[in-house]
C-alpha cells in the first residue's frame, strides 16, 4: 500500500492519514530496504526529486513552505528497494520553528541509510548553511545539485570537483529534476552510501579553537553513555548550546539514563563558564555557531561558483515591480482572480448542459428499466429518482466548474504568484496583528479548506496559526464555487451565456471572494485584539524566481486527481444524503411528510435570517461536503412542488422562485454559504491540527454565528428597500 | 550625508546596496535572520517596497526575501 498522491482534497486528506498512521514504523524491514530522507531549504525541488524518484505525485508548487507534511514512497534500484522520505524544507536545523524540529529530529534520531541534500544551484551560497548543518550530524550524504537547468540559464557555472573537495569528498549529482535528468547518477550514489556506507571526511566545522577544545572536554563524557550512534561532537555541541527543544527530543529518542550524568552536567557547566557564556544565555555561543556556518559558506561558494551574467535576474524584478507596486499591485491581484472566474464561468457552462442532459437521459432509461424488471415502486424511487438524481447533479452542476477554477489557480502557483500575493497582502495582515503567510493559507483555501488548515503550519506562532485556522472558513472551497455561481447565474445576470453576462457573472463572483477575504481581516483583527491578544510576530517570506509553469502536467494532474475525488465525494457523500432526502419525501406522519415537517421547524428561524427551512436543512445536511448543498435544496423542492423536471437554469430559476426565492433569498444564501461551519472534513483536519476540541468548536461556531448575524442584518435591511 | 550613513535597514532606500554592522534581535528572530546568512559585513540590496510599504524585498546572497520592519528596523547597516 502506497501513498499514491497527496492532492489537496479533503477525503484525500483523511485517508492519507488513515495510512500514514499504520504505517508510522520506519524500521528497516530487512538488509536491502534502505531509509532515505530528501532534506534541504525550501522551494529547492525536493518534492519533484521524490516524484521523479518514486514516480507518484507528490504536491509541488513555486513557494516554499507547499510541503507542511512529511511524504513516504518508496522505487527500487538494482533490486535493493529505498523508502524515500520528503520531509518539509528548511533553512537551518537549530529549530527555530516544528518543520526544523521534525527535520533534525529526523535526521538525527531515525538514523536514515542515506540523506539526500537537495541544493538549489542557483543560490547555492545559502543553501550550504543547511548542508553543513546536516554534514555535522552525518556523513551518509549524497548532496543534489537541483535546478541545473536555470544555474546553466542564468550563466551560474559550478565547478562540481571543488565543491565535492570542499564537502569532504561528498557525491555532487547534477540534476534537473523536473525534466527527470541526472536521476540514474542519483540513484547509483545513494544506493553506494548505503551500501558501502560514506567515504566523506573531515567536514566538521571548526569554531574556534576555544570552542572545540570545550567539545573535546564534553565529548570526553559521552563517549562511554550510550548514545545511539549519535555523532559525539555533534551532541556535544547542542549540549553546549543549550537548546531546549533538542532536550525534550533527545528524552524522546534517547534511553533517560543517558544524560542524567552529575559529570556531564557540571561538565557542561563549566565548560560554558570557561568560554565566558551564562549559563542560561547562549545567544553568543549561537551567533558564533551560526557566523562560523555562513562564512564557511560564503568561502565555499566563493570557491565554487563562476557567475559571468550579474543582473540574471532583471526580468524576475521587472515582473515583481509590475505585480507588487502601489499602484499595479492590487488591481493585478483582483484582475487575476476574476480573469480565473471568467474563464472558470464561461468554460463550465456547455460541459455542465451536455453532462446533465446525457445523465438525465439516463435517468429515463434506468427508470423504464427497473419498472421493466418489475422491481417495486419504492425501491425504484429511492434508487432512481433519490440516489441517482442526486448524483447526477452533483456532477453535472459541480464538476465542470471545478475542472477547470483547480487547474488554473495551480497554474498561478506553479508560476510563482503565490507569495507575490503574500508580498502585497502583509501590510493589511500586520495591521489585523495577523501573520503575512496567512493570505498563503487562504490561497490553500480556495482549493480545499481542509488542506488551508494544514498549510497554517507555515506559520510558526501558536496564536497567529490559530487565527488563521479559525478564519480559513471564510474562503469558499472549490466545493463552494460552483453553488454561487449557479446563483449567481440565475438571479443576477439571466438566462443566455454571453461573453458580456459572463463576465458580470465573475464581476459578482469576485465580489462575493472580496467580502470573504474581508471578513477574514475584520475577524482576524478581532480575534487578535480579544481572545488571541498579541501583536504580529516577524517572519521572513522568500519571493521564488518566476518559473515557467507545466501546462501539460497541471492540466493531467488536476483534471484526474480532481475528477476522480469528486465523483468519489459525490458517491460517497451525495448518494447517502440522496438517500435519506427521499424517505424524508416519502414518509408521512399526520398526512406531512418528514420534509415538511422538518422544514416547517426551521422556517421561523431561517426565515429570519433570510433563507427558509429547506435552505439551512440543505446546509446542515451538506456538513459532509458542501457540493452537495445545492442539489439538497433542489431535490427537496422538487419533492414537495409540482414541478418534477428541470434540465436548464431557466427551469431551476422557476424552482427556486415558485418556492419563494427572491434577490434576498439569493444573496442571503451566497453571504451564508462563504459564512458558515466548516464541512466535516476540515473540522475534523482542525481538530487533528489545534489538538483541541474547544478551539474545533471555536472554529465550527464562529463562523456560524457571523453568517447568522450578516444574513440577519442584510436581509432585514434589504427587505427595507422598496425595490426588492 | 556622512553622518546618516549608518542607519536601520528600514530606512535605507530601494536601489541601494549596504553592508549589516550589526543585528539586534533577539531570540528566534535573531536566528531566523542569522539563517538566511544576515551576518556582520553582509552586503543586501534594497530591492522595493510592497504596496503598503512594509514588508520590503531584499536581495540577501542569492535569494529575494521580504522582511517586516519591525525586524529591519533592528537591523543596523551601512551603505556602500
Ligand atoms: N526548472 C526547474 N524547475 C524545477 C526543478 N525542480 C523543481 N522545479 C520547480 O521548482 C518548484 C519547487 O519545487 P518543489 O518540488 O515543490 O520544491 P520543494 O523543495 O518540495 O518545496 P517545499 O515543499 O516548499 O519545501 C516547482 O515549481 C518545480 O516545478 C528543476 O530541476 N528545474
Ligand atoms: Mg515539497
Amino acid at each position: 500500500m502506497q501513498l499514491e498522491k497527496i492532492l489537496s482534497t479533503g477525503a484525500e486528506i483523511l485517508m492519507k492519514t488513515l495510512k500514514t498512521n499504520k504505517k508510522f514504523s520506519l524500521k528497516k524491514r530487512s538488509t536491502s530496504c534502505y531509509t532515505v530522507a530528501i532534506a534541504g531549504n525550501p522551494n529547492v525541488g525536493k518534492s519533484t526529486v521524490f516524484n521523479a524518484l518514486t514516480g507518484l505525485h507528490q504536491h509541488t508548487g513555486n513557494w516554499p513552505g507547499k510541503t507542511v507534511e512529511r511524504a513516504e514512497g518508496s522505487y527500487t534500484y538494482n533490486k535493493n528497494s529505498f523508502n524515500l522520505i520528503d520531509i518539509p524544507g528548511t533553512y537551518s536545523l537549530l529549530a527555530n520553528s516544528p518543520e526544523e524540529e521534525i527535520a533534525r529530529d529526523f535526521i538525527c534520531f531515525k538514523s536514515p541509510d542515506a540523506v539526500i541534500i537537495v541544493l538549489d544551484a542557483t543560490c547555492i551560497e545559502r543553501n550550504l548553511n543547511l548542508a553543513l548543518q546536516i554534514l555535522e550530524i552525518t556523513n551518509k550524504v549524497v548532496i543534489c545539485l537541483n535546478l541545473i537547468d536555470e544555474a546553466e540559464k542564468k550563466k551560474i557555472r559550478i565547478d562540481k570537483d571543488e565543491l565535492s573537495l570542499q564537502l569532504g569528498g561528498a557525491t555532487i549529482v547534477p540534476t534537473n529534476a523536473r525534466d527527470k535528468k541526472g536521476l540514474e547518477a542519483l540513484k547509483k550514489a545513494v544506493e553506494n552510501i548505503c551500501k558501502d556506507g560514506s567515504q566523506i571526511k573531515n567536514v566538521k566545522n571548526n569554531y574556534g579553537e576555544k570552542i572545540e577544545q570545550s567539545l573535546e572536554n564534553i565529548s570526553k563524557h559521552l563517549s562511554n553513555e550510550k548514545i545511539n550512534d549519535i555523532d559525539p561532537r555533534w551532541l556535544s555541541l547542542r549540549l553546549l548550546e543549550g537548546d531546549f527543544s533538542f532536550y525534550s527530543s533527545l528524552k524522546k529518542y534517547l534511553p533517560l539514563r543517558a544524560l542524567e550524568d552529575y559529570n556531564l552536567n557540571e561538565k557542561i557547566k563549566s565548560e560554558k563558564e570557561k568560554l565566558g557564556f551564562k549559563e542560561n544565555n547562549s545567544e553568543g555561543l549561537r551567533d558564533k555557531i551560526v557566523e562560523t556556518l555562513i562564512k564557511r559558506s560564503e568561502n565555499i561558494y566563493k570557491l565554487c561558483v563562476k557567475t559571468s551574467k550579474k543582473d540574471y535576474d532583471l526580468k524576475d524584478r521587472a515582473i515583481d515591480k509590475f505585480l507588487t507596486s502601489p499602484l499595479t499591485g492590487f488591481p493585478t491581484m483582483i484582475l487575476f482572480l476574476m480573469g480565473i472566474f471568467w474563464i472558470t464561468i464561461t468554460g463550465a457552462n456547455y460541459p455542465s448542459e451536455v453532462i446533465s442532459s446525457v445523465l438525465f437521459a439516463l435517468e429515463e432509461k434506468l427508470m423504464n428499466f427497473l419498472v421493466y424488471c418489475s422491481v417495486p415502486p419504492w425501491i425504484c424511487g429511492i434508487t432512481v429518482s433519490g440516489v441517482y438524481r442526486t448524483l447526477a447533479w452533483v456532477v453535472s452542476v459541480m464538476l465542470p466548474p471545478m475542472a477547470i477554477f483547480f487547474p488554473l489557480f495551480t497554474l498561478l502557483e506553479d508560476v510563482g504568484y503565490l507569495p507575490r500575493i503574500a508580498f502585497n497582502l502583509d501590510g493589511v495582515f500586520k495591521k489585523c496583528g495577523c501573520h503575512g503567510k496567512q493570505s498563503l493559507t487562504m490561497c490553500m483555501g480556495f482549493g480545499c479548506n481542509a488542506c488551508g488548515i494544514i498549510g497554517c503550519r507555515i506559520i510558526d506562532s501558536p496564536r497567529e496559526r490559530l487565527i488563521a485556522i479559525l478564519t480559513n472558513n471564510f474562503v469558499p472551497c472549490n466545493g463552494r464555487f460552483p453553488l454561487l455561481i449557479s446563483i449567481i447565474g440565475m438571479f443576477f445576470i439571466g438566462e443566455s451565456l454571453t461573453a458580456l453576462s459572463s463576465l458580470s457573472s465573475a464581476l459578482i463572483l469576485t465580489g462575493t471572494i472580496i467580502i470573504g477575504i474581508a471578513t477574514t481581516f475584520i475577524i482576524s483583527k478581532l480575534l487578535s485584539k480579544t481572545l488571541l491578544k498579541g501583536i504580529s510576530s516577524s517572519f521572513t517570506l522568500e519571493l521564488p524566481p518566476y518559473r515557467k509553469p507545466q501546462v501539460g502536467k497541471i492540466l493531467i494532474r488536476s483534471l484526474l486527481d480532481r475528477t476522480i475525488f469528486v465523483l468519489g465525494r459525490a458517491v460517497a457523500v451525495a448518494a447517502p444524503a440522496g438517500l435519506i432526502i427521499w424517505v424524508m419525501a416519502n414518509t408521512f406522519v399526520n398526512n406531512t411528510s418528514l420534509l415538511i415537517h422538518c422544514s416547517t421547524f426551521l422556517d421561523p428561524f431561517a426565515k429570519s435570517i433570510g433563507l427558509d427551512g429547506i435552505i439551512l436543512m440543505a446546509f446542515i445536511l451538506g456538513f459532509p461536503a458542501n457540493e452537495i448543498v445545492l442539489p439538497i435544496i433542489i431535490m427537496s423542492y422538487m419533492s414537495t412542488g409540482s414541478i418534477m423536471d428541470i434540465q436548464n437554469p431557466t427551469q431551476l430559476h422557476l424552482l427556486l422562485t415558485s418556492h419563494g426565492w427572491t434577490y434576498i433569498t439569493a444573496i442571503c444564501v451566497m453571504l451564508f454559504s462563504l459564512m458558515h461551519f466548516p464541512c466535516g472534513t476540515t473540522c475534523w483536519t482542525i481538530k487533528k491540527e489545534t489538538k483541541s476540541l474547544a478551539w474545533t468548536l471555536a472554529s465550527f461556531i464562529l463562523p456560524t454565528i457571523v453568517g447568522i448575524i450578516v444574513c440577519f442584518l442584510v436581509s432585514n435591511v434589504l427587505k427595507l428597500m422598496p425595490i426588492w | 550625508m556622512k553622518a546618516t550613513s549608518i542607519m536601520p535597514l528600514s530606512k535605507a532606500s530601494p536601489g541601494c546596496s549596504y553592508s549589516v554592522i550589526s543585528i539586534r534581535l533577539n531570540k528566534s528572530d535573531r536566528r531566523r535572520i542569522l539563517d538566511l546568512g544576515l551576518i556582520p559585513n553582509t552586503v543586501i540590496k534594497v530591492l522595493q517596497k510592497s504596496p503598503l510599504g512594509d514588508p520590503v524585498a531584499y536581495f540577501i546572497r542569492g535569494s529575494v526575501i521580504a522582511l517586516r520592519s519591525e525586524c529591519t528596523k533592528r537591523i543596523i547597516v551601512k551603505k556602500v
